[in-house]
């Protein structure tokens, strides 16, 4: 009954390689788009913004950006955490003016960007940092490499943590978002509209998501899919390992840092990194890609809205409904994640994406399935 | 004797005391690595739970009892009785033997032919289960770990007097050494030395080694794969428990127990995976390392705590240019 393909008929290559060939599926997608840009913005407030959409928002660009490199590309990586932290504080290096000193004196300063620009300069910079530590990769596989990417996550924070410039040499060793607008609308700071960082996060994440789409079902994605399947064959064929696997860490990190960029500006505000940028953040965005679905555009959101639900709603009913302990409930969620994944790794390696993807298989028969 | 070198002296021997108990760590890898080839991001959690068990068991406490006074409103804490450490160690074998059962039948069976990689994620998805089993179980606020053969005759805890006077007579510089690191690694060095005699001399120990050089060989002589599977979890419980007992009465048993995992990574990378004598040398020249490098270089020029990441960045450079690490088999790769 739904997603029935009768009836469409493509009569240009352009309708025939389109994102959603089927129209019920097309439909769909815009309806979800209108509904994000035009009307969530006039219901939004505080709670709903802060708890759930902002993180879901930046969650599932961090996922998508993780998402290319082990579910598209197999290069397993446990750094995420490290490149966000590379993101936030590229960032709000270009938002505070990045100054260059040498000898001890201050050579220049360059001017502040502007936020927009801000973050992504702070994607830029992480591509960067991500290639450096993907060079690796060339040599070594699977979880030596996983084990590998964690000297990226570990130095990094270190980093951070250690070398003042990056913080401003300010006493406290965390980063603070100073105030910063766009088209006159507060973006960064403490007074801002909710509606107004919603629409920021939902900018970048729209594109990303469209950016990842186009990626990953062209040329630069089937070079992914080879390296992952199988590289030595890939190689044999023409593809090029260095190339596949050091754009795939590019284009990666490049999320990773936008969504650690605003992680911090956006969302956080004040940032101290060990704390928000530590080998746990590592973990959470890769636990949604293996339950949201590895290889999959669509299971990136619904991973990142899981496990952005999951602690939410067990604290609604946990704490407020039965009156447990908090650190009840956090230690619950631990069990639960934990269970989650294994469950899933078993049960349905291909995560809630290939749910859907069953779902929708059965929809398009129903009601009558012979 | 010159005070800077005295000083050098003194960090590398602590380095090869701290590079002890990482082998220690790296070895519980190891081993299921060997036998199932499984690469167990969960053993830092194991040795938590463990030490968590056992100080739980020690100190009579009741199980899951926060969880239960919150669904049914009651107020148990304590049995009110506490057991010998010797008996409590044993009940805590017990049970980490059937957490190996548990894990080998519910999770790892129903995932052999699956690819390194998942295995491997499935036990980070472990580690984190374990970690909220541990703390709902017993209670996540940071305990003393103390094992005591009879009052008054516990771990040995703060620096060896002996040592920093006989040193000082004879160098005329006192070298100071935790006495628990001492016997940390004397234990280190028996268990290593027994689990290598139980794999090479042992009937179990040959089935374990027949099924770590091939599945289907192993199988078709009459070698139980689920036994041998729960033999080596097992085994690899009780390293964990021996390093949580270590650990635990140094800084105490807490959440932070579990990121022992986390630095015997980089000890592996450095030996192979599938090496025993691997683990001990890159154990303990990441032990050695980290600790020279810290004060040579990291106290001095960079600002200290090099610690978190120096083992990673050598073992990464290394890596680059012997992918198999220092003792492990030759990578082929076939299409």
């Amino acid at each position: 009954m739904f997603y029935r393909e009768a009836g469409d008929f493509s009569t240009t290559y352009a309708e025939d390689q389109q994102t959603f060939p089927i129209k019920f599926d097309r439909y769909r997608y815009y309806v979800v788009l209108f509904i994000a840009i035009v009307v969530v913005p006039f219901f939004i407030n505080d709670y709903w913004a802060n708890s759930l959409l902002l993180p879901f928002l930046i969650y599932a660009i961090a996922a998508l950006g993780l998402n290319i490199l082990v579910g598209y590309c197999g290069q397993v990586s446990l750094g995420t955490g490290g490149f966000m932290a590379v993101g936030a504080y590229s960032c709000y290096k270009f938002m505070t003016g990045v100054d260059i000193w040498w000898g001890g004196e201050l050579l220049f300063r360059l001017p502040e960007f502007n936020i927009f620009f801000s973050v992504i300069m702070g994607g830029l910079m992480t591509a960067l940092v991500g290639v450096l530590f993907g060079l690796p990769s060339l040599r070594i596989k699977g979880f030596y490499l996983a084990v590998a990417t964690l000297a990226a996550q570990f130095f990094l924070v270190w980093l951070f943590n250690r070398v003042s410039w990056f913080y401003n040499y300010s006493a406290s060793g965390q980063i603070n978002a100073p105030e910063r607008d766009l088209f006159g609308v507060l973006i960064t700071g403490p007074s801002t509209e909710p509606w107004a960082t919603y629409l920021f996060c939902l900018f970048f994440t729209i594109v990303c998501a469209v950016i990842a789409r186009n990626m990953t079902r062209g040329s630069a994605g089937r070079k992914w899919m080879a390296i992952r399947d199988m590289d030595i064959a890939a190689e044999i064929i023409g593809v090029n390992p260095l190339r596949a696997k050091l754009t795939a860490f590019m284009v990666s990190s490049f999320f990773v840092g936008i969504s650690g960029a605003l992680f911090f500006a956006v969302y956080l505000g004040a940032v101290e990194v060990g704390e928000a940028f530590g080998i746990q953040k590592s973990f959470l965005v890769l636990f949604m890609i293996i339950i949201g679905g590895l290889g999959s555009i669509f299971g990136s959101f619904a991973g990142a809205a899981f496990l952005v639900l999951l602690p939410v709603a067990l604290k609604v009913v946990g704490v407020d409904w039965f009156g447990w302990p908090t650190d009840i409930v956090a230690h619950l969620n631990l069990v639960i994640v934990g269970g989650l994944i294994i469950v899933f790794l078993i049960a349905e390696p291909h995560g809630i994406a290939q749910l859907w993807r069953v779902a929708k298989e059965k929809l398009r028969l129903w009601p009558f399935p012979h | 004797m010159n005070e800077q070198l005295a000083f050098t002296i003194e960090v590398f021997a602590n380095g090869l005391m701290a590079g002890v108990l990482y082998a220690l760590v790296a070895l519980g890898f190891v081993l299921i690595y060997k036998a199932s080839g499984i690469f167990n991001y969960a053993q830092g959690v194991m040795a938590l739970f463990a030490a968590m068990t056992l100080v739980g068991i020690q100190n009579g406490q009741v199980p899951f009892a926060h969880l239960i006074n919150a669904i049914f409103g009651t107020d148990v804490h304590k049995f009110g009785w506490s057991v010998h450490s010797f008996a409590a160690i044993l009940l805590t074998v017990i049970v980490m033997i059937a957490l190996a059962w548990a894990v080998q039948r519910f999770v790892f069976r129903h995932l052999v032919g699956q690819e390194p990689i998942i295995l491997f994620m499935a036990t980070i998805g472990l580690a984190y289960f374990l970690e909220g089993v541990a703390d709902l179980m017993w209670g996540s606020e940071l305990k003393a770990l103390n094992v005591c053969a009879s009052e008054g005759n516990c771990l040995p805890q703060g620096m060896n007097v002996w040592l920093e006077g006989t040193t000082y007579e004879a160098l005329g510089y006192g070298f100071f050494i935790d006495n628990l690191d001492i016997v940390a690694s004397i234990v280190a060095a028996i268990l290593v030395i027994g689990l290598v005699m139980f794999a090479q001399y042992t009937k179990q120990g040959r089935a374990m080694r027949a099924v770590a050089d091939d599945h289907q060989a192993a199988l078709s002589v009459g070698v139980s794969l689920n036994f041998i599977w729960v033999l080596v979890w097992s085994l690899a419980g009780f390293v964990a428990l021996v390093a949580g007992i270590m650990w635990g009465a140094k800084s105490g048993v807490q959440f932070s127990l579990s990121l022992i995992a986390l630095k015997a990574l980089p000890v592996l990378m450095l030996g192979g995976f599938t090496s025993i004598p691997g683990a001990i040398v890159g154990g303990l020249i990441i032990g050695v390392g980290e600790k020279l490098f810290e004060f040579l270089i990291g106290a001095p020029y960079l600002g200290g705590a090099t610690e978190n990441w120096f083992a990673y960045m050598l073992a990464l450079l290394f890596l680059v240019f012997r992918p198999q690490g220092l003792f492990g088999e030759k990578i082929i790769e076939r299409v």
